[in-house]
């Protein structure tokens, strides 16, 4: 049993559990992710790991309320504990030498675009953080990405906060400004990963996306969460979850997280809950 | 003198109509007096030619005898003094190829019913309390990676060695492909999770969620005090066919099929794992995992479920049984025909598996008769769901994460004839060196392992 030692909500929909797992916190790096299940019945459900802490044995993630696993993890407070993480799964991110990069957050997204912009500054790269979010309501983690970005631009799909419009204009400006950057990092809902890419490659510029397949065991055995990236067909829980952008069929991965949306209809969409579905 | 009757006393079974829509168990056992009954047919041979098949060794006529005195306890303590998980392999064994198959008695008619009394005597003692002594500790610590046939059985029998044993599973249920791959109608989960509880009693530690390979390497596992490890994490990866359209919605491994439904119970209102709810079912492979599969969609309420098999049904590589029962609850066998393309819809949903008809050439390496393409044969196959049941490779997981650890082409761990790896101490055995196998010879890998393991950290005193 993994206990809760922190719980806070960082906006209405968006919970962030920092939970007590000596061993995966031991291990754990910017990019993975553990296998969360919430109770006895309870799906396997991937989320990925925002944050970790070696010496006080935790790790945090930060999850969206939206379906039964996320409503089952929401119900429980400090001190409760989690029947099962299993982790740190899948490939950390790998930087490259990248010197310049851009971390571009998409809603709850943000929630694991912060820990790369962390990562990297921690590396001496220089970081520029582009966060996007529907309203000024759902904005999270505004001074702790401020902190570790050398400018961070906040962008509103309505304008209420920051700069109206989403965080595709915001970067194509950046690039239009002249600024140079030799890495991209998108994480947020696949449609604003996709939409970023298409920017990307215009420029040429390298760009990571942290995918967010159907997942149950994690481990590579069901070959559920599988993406097609570069014609090949790839197992995100084990090669990824961190692709080459401009290779992945970003509209074949919007179709299979739709496999059971009709269940979803049924049964409180219990399927939608990890991080990246901002 | 023995009960000379050529057939085995008959097992009540539940009625093709009815089970083919639930997920009970299809073979309901032997009552103590059919068990009795069909102990009378074993001849106690001298040479014990049964026993040679048993890849756990377990005491066969022995344990028949007692049944046959109705002392169904001491029996159960024969089977059980050798073999780790009675209850699992009465039901899963593939039993005309082991000891039934080495039974005097099926040389002129059938062998006695071995498999059917074993789970007998297991079935009987379950309720029972059984006494298990803890031996001596031995101040030796061993750990075993994977609870699956293989691990949990070479962990069994370390504990009865003395020895400190953890098992690490990477699920968050012990129990490997009992588990998550054979369903519930062949193996009740409830039966497996009391074999397990019975090994916790005999000292077996089992910790889950603990990926191994991720969370701690092997080598860690040394620096923790372990003094030998045994790697049982089973033949993990699923292959597909390399076609057109495997990805379209609606397309699964027979892993993750069996995963959602017997891991998972996703059949079950009261479990949030969903599965597609499918009308029309082709499940491409003719193993038991296929079957396995097949079976396990019907049961979910499809009105056709169709097995896809390249050569024709005398070829079928799964266990007669199964396909019997397959083909009882309504399964439709189309043979000699091969998918060449799964074909999707507008929203990228499976609509059909375009299919070529096959017929059998020469032989090939195998021995078994090459299928060849019928030119022009194409043909749609409506479904809306596909489930390639094709094997599976080792997961190369701990290989990628373990210096040292040979594998072969396919991917599956190097041994020597003591189930040692090419790193000092690290044994392996089970679906991890063989590809996918069966529970039984798992099984038998894990005890020899055991014996290796112990004769090793002796060895080192």
């Amino acid at each position: 049993m993994f206990r809760i030692v922190r719980k806070e909500r960082l906006n209405q929909a968006v919970v962030l559990f920092e939970i007590e797992a000596p061993f995966i916190a031991a291990k754990a790096r910017a990019g993975q992710f553990v296998i969360v299940r919430a109770n006895e019945q309870g799906e396997r459900v991937p989320f990925t790991i925002a944050d970790y802490d070696a010496e006080r044995g935790t790790i945090t993630i930060i999850i969206q309320v939206i379906g039964g696993t996320t409503m089952e993890l929401d119900r429980l407070g400090v001190g409760d504990c989690i029947k099962d993480v299993a982790g740190p799964l899948g490939v950390a991110t790998e930087y490259g030498d990248a010197k310049r990069v851009a971390v571009v957050g998409g809603g709850v997204g943000c929630a694991i675009a912060y820990p790369q912009a962390k990562e990297l500054t921690k590396l001496g790269a220089e970081v520029d953080m582009i966060a996007g979010f529907r309203n000024k309501d759902i904005i999270i983690l505004e001074n702790e990405m401020r902190a570790v970005s050398k400018e961070l631009h906040i962008c509103t799909d309505d304008g209420s906060y920051g700069t109206k419009g989403f965080v595709t204009d915001k970067l194509e400006e950046l690039f239009n400004l002249g600024k140079k950057f030799d890495l991209v990092i998108a994480i947020g809902p696949v449609i604003m990963m996709k939409f970023i890419c298409a920017v990307t490659k215009k420029y040429g510029i390298k760009t990571i996306v942290s995918l967010n397949p159907i997942m149950i065991d994690g481990t590579g055995m069901c070959g559920c969460c599988r993406v097609t990236v570069g014609g090949k067909v790839r197992y995100a829980c084990v090669e990824g979850p961190d692709f080459d952008g401009h290779q992945v069929d970003f509209d074949e991965l919007i179709r299979r997280n739709g496999a059971y949306k009709e269940h979803e209809k049924d049964h409180v969409c219990r399927l939608t809950g990890g991080v990246r579905n901002g | 003198m023995a009960d000379m009757s050529l057939k085995k006393t008959p097992v009540a079974e539940q009625d093709p109509k009815v089970r083919a829509r639930n997920f009970d168990e299809v073979t309901l056992g032997y009552t103590a007096e059919q068990a009795m009954q069909e102990a009378e047919r074993c001849l106690n041979c001298k040479n014990r030619p049964c026993m040679q098949g048993c890849p756990v060794g377990v005491r066969i006529p022995e344990f028949i005898e007692k049944v046959r005195e109705g002392d169904f306890a001491a029996a159960y303590d024969i089977i059980k003094s050798t073999n780790s998980l009675p209850a699992v392999c009465g039901r899963v064994c593939p039993q005309e190829n082991q000891c039934e198959g080495k039974c005097v008695r099926g040389i002129k008619g059938e062998p006695v019913g071995i498999g059917r009394l074993e789970r007998f005597c297991a079935d009987y003692m379950a309720d029972k309390q059984v006494q298990t002594e803890k031996p001596e500790p031995n101040g030796h610590k061993a750990a075993v990676i994977g609870a699956g046939p293989s691990g949990l059985t070479c962990a069994g029998d370390l504990a009865k060695l003395g020895y400190d044993v953890t098992v690490f599973e990477a699920f968050h249920t012990a129990g490997g492909v009992l588990s998550y791959g054979i369903p519930e109608f062949r193996l009740p989960k409830a039966i497996v999770a009391a074999e397990v509880e019975n090994l916790k009693k005999a000292g077996v530690k089992i910790m889950t969620d603990m990926v191994i390979g991720k969370v701690f390497s092997i080598d860690e596992l040394y620096d923790k005090g372990y003094e030998a490890v045994f790697i049982g994490s089973g033949a993990g990866l699923p292959r597909f066919m390399g076609i057109e359209g495997e990805t379209l919605v609606g397309v699964y491994s027979a892993n993750e099929y069996l995963t959602r439904i017997n891991l998972m119970k996703a059949y079950k209102d009261d479990h949030p794992t969903p599965i597609k709810n499918s009308r029309s079912v082709a499940v491409v492979g003719g193993g038991n995992v296929a079957m396995d599969a097949a079976r396990s969609a019907m049961r979910l309420g499809a009105e056709h479920v169709y097995i896809v098999y390249r050569r024709s049904m005398e070829e079928l590589p799964a266990r007669r049984e199964e396909v019997n029962h397959a083909v009882e609850e309504g399964v439709e066998f189309l043979t000699l025909r091969n998918p060449k393309a799964v074909i999707g819809d507008d929203e990228g949903r499976v609509r059909a598996l375009e299919c070529i008809e096959m017929k059998l050439g020469e032989p090939d390496e195998s021995g078994r008769r090459k299928p060849e393409a019928v030119e022009g044969s194409e043909f749609e196959l409506e479904c809306d769901t596909v489930i390639m049941a094709l094997g599976t490779s080792p997961n190369p997981m701990l290989r990628a994460t373990t210096p040292g650890l040979d594998t072969d082409r396919r991917g599956c761990l190097v041994v020597d004839e003591n189930e040692m790896t090419t790193k000092d101490g690290v044994f392996a055995g089970g679906d991890a060196v063989t590809g996918a196998a069966t529970v039984i010879l798992a099984m038998g890998a894990g005890k020899k392992a055991a014996q290796s393991i112990d004769a090793y950290i002796k060895g080192k005193e």
